[in-house]
């Protein structure tokens, strides 16, 4: 007897037709719901992670320093390496103010992701620490909510600071390392520098692609 | 037939699900390093479990035997998902903390486990029943354990509840120990494994005096059934 006869003598709850058909209704109905929702919570959640990011770009970027959405006005940059930066641009009066990015650092427990915030003329006016999976108790001390620390960063640039100074000073450099952590901070030092090596790349780019995206007169930057 | 009285007690206690179970290990010693994450990730288990049980109760007549796994992986991914947009979308900051955790409650043992042992065999309203009292177990071994853990290893209590709760929950967050050092181990898993243990310890204690309690009074059938268990 072949399997098809097999197949047919058998009621039709066991027969494998059924046994797919019912896998695929319940498939079926899974993807369903699951776009059901999607439709329900998307909007939701692209406002969420709005939020998130206005909030790191308001602790990097004094509101004094901008007048526009900086969600709003960004460009992307094509950096060394194949990968794509984007750019969060403040401008008053049209004119760029500051830059803000993330950068990414390799600390002990895995990515570390910050947020910079650049003035025109490559200063740092703030670093956060946006999200990091560093050891509770001695890497999270880069939070602003644990240690100050971070805000060490604040004025710095490369030209006030001389390239061997970028490191902690377990390594020879300026930047404090905290007791029983070396890594984490090591990592922060080397993203934040990247970081700023970044911005001097591209810099003329930046600067004047804010006057592409909202034309005002007299801006020559 | 299993009584709600009886569904009740085995999901609080008798077969709680880490405590009597010892299932679902992974997601408790990863999150519960403060109470307020453990609230959290319980209760978005016990969700998914209410869910995950009255689904599976309700499709039991037509699911046959050899798919059923298949199906009901099938329908607790898909509920998890759900439970994992929903958070993302309403309750971000708790998202944030238990993200990488959400997802993974799809291979928490203790879901398939209820829907292959009870749902499958019973009605919709007591599999929700055993989901919502199998999940409040759950959350209540979560919270216990992050309680302990949080206010030895950092000297507080329900820290950041108001991200779970809402503001008005504030007042939960509360520093036990001022000027507290931390005790970093018991937030670092090894301390997670300690913990388990010393309140599993706890609980065969327990039950051994409830046993012997129960023995020394009137043999009374009912008692010596619902403890029998420990």
């Amino acid at each position: 007897m072949s399997d098809a006869a097999v197949q047919s003598k058998l009621p039709w709850r066991e027969r494998l037709v059924f046994h797919a058909a019912m896998l695929g209704a319940v498939a079926l109905l899974a993807s369903g719901a699951l776009a059901i929702g999607n439709r329900f919570t998307a909007g939701d959640i692209a406002l969420r992670h709005a939020e998130d990011t206005r909030a790191s770009l308001q602790q990097v970027i004094p509101s004094a320093a901008h007048d526009n959405d900086m969600l709003k006005q960004t460009v992307d940059v094509a950096d060394a390496g194949g990968h794509h930066v984007r750019v969060f641009l403040a401008t008053k009066k049209g004119r760029t103010t500051a830059v803000a990015f993330q950068v990414v650092g390799q600390g002990y427990g895995g990515a570390i992701h910050l947020m910079l915030g650049i003035d025109r003329d490559g200063q740092l006016l703030g670093v956060r620490v946006i999200s990091h999976s560093e050891t509770p108790g001695l890497g999270d001390n880069i939070e602003l909510s644990k240690t100050k620390w971070i805000l060490s960063f604040n004025g710095l640039s490369l030209t006030n600071t001389p390239e061997k100074q970028w490191h902690v000073k377990k390594d020879g450099g300026r930047f404090d390392q905290f007791s029983g952590a070396t890594i984490t901070p090591r990592a922060v030092v080397k993203a934040v520098h990247e970081g700023l090596e970044f911005y001097s790349r591209h810099r003329n780019q930046l600067l004047n692609s804010t006057a592409a995206a909202a034309p005002k007169k007299g801006e020559t930057p | 037939m299993t009584s709600y009285g009886q569904i009740t007690r085995d999901g609080l206690w008798d077969k709680n699900v880490v405590f009597g179970q010892m299932l679902a290990l992974c997601p408790t010693l990863a999150v519960t390093s403060t109470a307020t994450n453990g609230l959290g990730m319980g209760l978005a288990t016990m969700a998914v479990l209410v869910a995950s049980n009255a689904v599976v109760s309700s499709f039991r007549r037509i699911i046959t035997a050899e798919i059923r796994i298949a199906v009901f992986v099938l329908l607790i991914a898909g509920i998890v998902t759900l439970v994992d947009m929903a958070m993302n979308a309403w309750l971000h900051e708790l998202h944030k903390v238990l993200g990488l955790f959400i997802p993974l409650i799809v291979t928490n043992c203790a879901i398939l486990g209820r829907a292959e042992a009870f749902a499958s065999r019973n009605n919709v309203l007591a599999s929700a029943t055993d989901g919502l009292m199998m999940g409040a177990g759950f959350t209540f071994a979560l919270v216990i354990l992050g309680a302990v853990r949080e206010i030895l290893g950092s000297g507080t209590l329900f820290a950041h509840a108001e991200a779970l709760l809402g503001n008005s929950f504030a007042f939960l967050d509360t520093t036990v120990i001022p000027d507290y050092k931390g005790f970093l181990l018991l937030i670092l898993p090894p301390g997670g494994f300690m913990v388990l243990g010393f309140l599993l310890a706890g609980k065969r204690i327990l039950d051994a005096r409830l046993q012997r309690k129960a023995v020394e009074s009137i043999p009374d059938v009912e008692s010596a059934c619902a403890t029998g268990h420990a």
